[in-house]
């Protein structure tokens, strides 16, 4: 049943995947600018070093055919090689891990604090705690990740000195900061997502028939009220990873990382449609196995949906 | 960011719930003289949960208030944020200019007044703009079903799986601006921008309520009654499922403005000739210039929050007035 389920998802994707990576290799291809542009120092190009050049890109091809090209290629696992002679690949390799890394402090956090927040405002419905909590996730939802990491760097980098400024190296001491930056907003709506679900459940019926029938209210709030109110916190971080690799750009270049943001940034700035074509392209591949995976996950914790 | 971005899926299917319209149809006692039963539609209902609440007052003024500034500028300063004397550079806030002066002498407070035009206009366009692509193609979709509905779903899968504030660099760089491009162009592309990778949202919040009220009682009476297709659409399907498309195009509002100030600090949003906060809060954002002249990052910095709290405060308020669960 849930094979079945796996598979026509996964057979979904297909169309999807191909529409984005169509849709980014065109943006790529219809990006201005010439790429052998200072390639030869302070003069032109020679006429025929530009022609070399497209041939050897296949720049000189219709669009479709190179498309088609780098979607064959895809499918072997090569992303191609950019205008540096790196493989996309090697680039990719050396700067996922950090990435990763900071995405992985960004999750943790979510899971930590937004989750314990949510519980604790839930508890304390209407007390200060509660106003506390709703407030302060509604300043850090409406605060820019770009402020707050500038912010946040000067505060507790450079005055307070508690975490390094930047985050060159990629170090997991170095990143925790950066990764409490990224994940401040998504911190702030899981605790309030984790609040409102709590309420909700709460006061519910199983709940209150599990305190009827004589359950102590610390096990009706534990295993039936908590349990449930999770389900979607845990669904909604599983689906903000995705989107961090992509706020990975700001807050990476705040904190200097050598990351995947960073080399998007830069693939764009230099016109190595190559190379941010292969960035993107594996965003949308681990967005899209986050999601199969966040909705897998959920049926198994609620039994009520059923993917039939 | 681009999650900001959060598409807050959870909240679209507490919102779908909450605007049962079965739910207006429950009869109440009414408080009128001939003391006769009488319905009272969700919004009315909603409407007296929301007035006795404070914040649902503060976020509209709030809201309102940057409107008006947006609007007329001129209301609220006569200094012209354009005229900068560089022998003012950096001063602190005095009585003189109580927001103090930039980099280049510009009076900050003039500054912020007029910038805030931009942010509104880029976040109503785009809110708009999102709101009607997006409601329109979710309501063909929810309405017809079959191979449409597929086709179409498959395109907002598409552009959902690119992370807004990803997408919307990319396309920057695909649309170049020069320095004498007009202001409303270059507005304009930057609502087409961040409304081509905002739609989604949008579309699938509407299909999902047009499903959910299709099958309703009143929807077959019209139309076993001959109604036809367009007409049951626009009077009876439509009306029922606006609600979230309203109260999440409001929250959105908010996340669009942040999103654009994002591409501004980038420097791929509004060019630097255009008075916005973005911009602003870009230049101020050097380490340095945050630790001599914090001011300059302060003011437009907290009139930006400012206008996205307001606006997603204002949806949030409405969504929980409609939303009986947490009452």
């Amino acid at each position: 049943m849930m094979g079945k389920y796996v598979v026509r998802r996964l057979l979904m994707m297909i169309p999807t995947f191909l529409g984005a990576t169509l849709l980014i290799y065109f943006l790529a291809y219809a990006m201005p600018g010439d790429p052998t542009a200072g390639r030869c120092g302070d003069r032109q190009c020679p006429p025929s070093y530009v022609a070399w050049f497209r041939a050897h890109y296949g720049l000189d091809k219709p669009f479709l055919e190179q498309y088609w090209m780098y979607i064959q290629n895809l499918f072997r696992g090569d992303l191609g090689v950019n205008y540096y002679q790196n493989t996309v690949v090697h680039e990719l390799a050396i700067r996922y891990p950090t990435t990763i890394k900071l995405a992985v402090i960004a999750v943790l956090c979510e899971i930590i604090i937004g989750m314990a927040a949510g519980i604790l405002a839930g508890i304390s419905k209407g007390k200060f705690i509660d106003s506390l909590v709703t407030v302060s996730t509604l300043v850090v939802i409406a605060i820019p990740v770009f402020v707050l990491g500038s912010l946040a760097q000067m505060v507790f980098g450079i005055k307070l000195k508690w975490f390094a400024v930047t985050a060159g190296d990629g170090t997991w001491r170095q990143l925790l900061l950066p990764g409490l930056v990224l994940g401040s907003l998504y911190i702030a709506y899981v605790a309030r997502l984790t609040r409102t679900n709590l309420i909700e459940n709460l006061r519910a019926d199983y709940v209150r028939t599990a305190k009827a029938k004589g359950m102590s209210t610390t096990r009706a709030f534990g295993v039936h009220a908590l349990r449930n109110s999770l389900v979607p916190s845990i669904t909604y971080i599983g689906a903000s990873f995705g989107g961090m690799m992509g706020g990975a750009i700001v807050t990476e270049r705040i904190f200097n990382i050598n990351g995947i943001g960073g080399l998007i940034w830069r693939s764009i700035n230099q016109r190595d449609g190559t190379t941010l074509v292969g960035a993107v392209v594996v965003l949308v591949l681990i967005y899209m196995f986050m999601t199969l995976i966040v909705d897998i996950i959920y049926s198994w914790l609620d039994p009520r949906i059923s993917h039939e | 960011m681009s999650d900001y971005l959060g598409r807050k899926k959870a909240t679209r299917e507490a919102l779908l719930e909450a605007t049962d319209p079965t739910a207006g149809d429950i009869l109440e006692s009414g408080e009128t003289e001939q003391r006769k039963e009488s319905a009272r539609s969700l919004g009315a209902d909603a409407w007296d949960v929301m007035r006795r609440r404070p914040l649902f007052w503060v976020a509209a003024l709030l809201a309102l208030f940057f409107i008006i500034v947006a609007a007329a500028p001129q209301l609220f300063t006569s200094v012209d944020p354009r005229s900068c004397d560089l022998a003012y550079s950096r001063l602190k806030p005095s009585l003189k200019a109580i927001f103090g002066y930039d980099m280049q002498g510009c009076n900050i407070f003039a500054r912020t007044v007029y910038g805030a035009r931009a942010s509104i206009l880029v976040g109503m366009g785009t809110a708009l703009f999102a709101a009607l692509l997006g409601g329109v193609l979710g309501t063909i979709a929810g309405y017809l079903g079959g191979w449409v509905d597929a086709v179409l779903s498959r395109l907002a899968d598409i552009f959902f799986a690119i992370p807004l504030l990803l997408g919307a660099i990319v396309v920057m760089a695909v649309l170049p601006i020069t320095l004498d491009t007009p202001y409303l162009v270059v507005i304009f592309r930057i609502v087409l921008v961040l409304g081509i990778f905002g739609w989604p949202n949008i579309f699938r919040l509407m299909r999902a309520s047009v499903i959910q009220v299709k099958p309703a009682e009143f929807v077959q009476a019209a139309r076993a009654l001959g109604a036809n297709p367009l007409r049951l659409i626009s009077s009876h399907i439509v009306p029922n499922a606006l609600t979230p498309l309203i109260v999440v195009s409001t929250i959105d509002l908010g996340t669009y403005i942040a999103t654009e100030a994002t591409l501004s600090f980038l420097g791929v949003g509004l060019p630097r000739t255009i008075v916005s906060w973005g911009a602003d809060i870009s230049a101020a954002s050097a380490l340095g210039l945050i630790r001599n002249a914090p001011h300059m990052l302060l003011f437009p910095a907290a009139a930006l929050c400012l206008t996205v709290l307001a606006f997603i405060m204002l949806g949030e308020v409405v969504r929980d007035a409609l939303d009986p669960k947490l009452r």
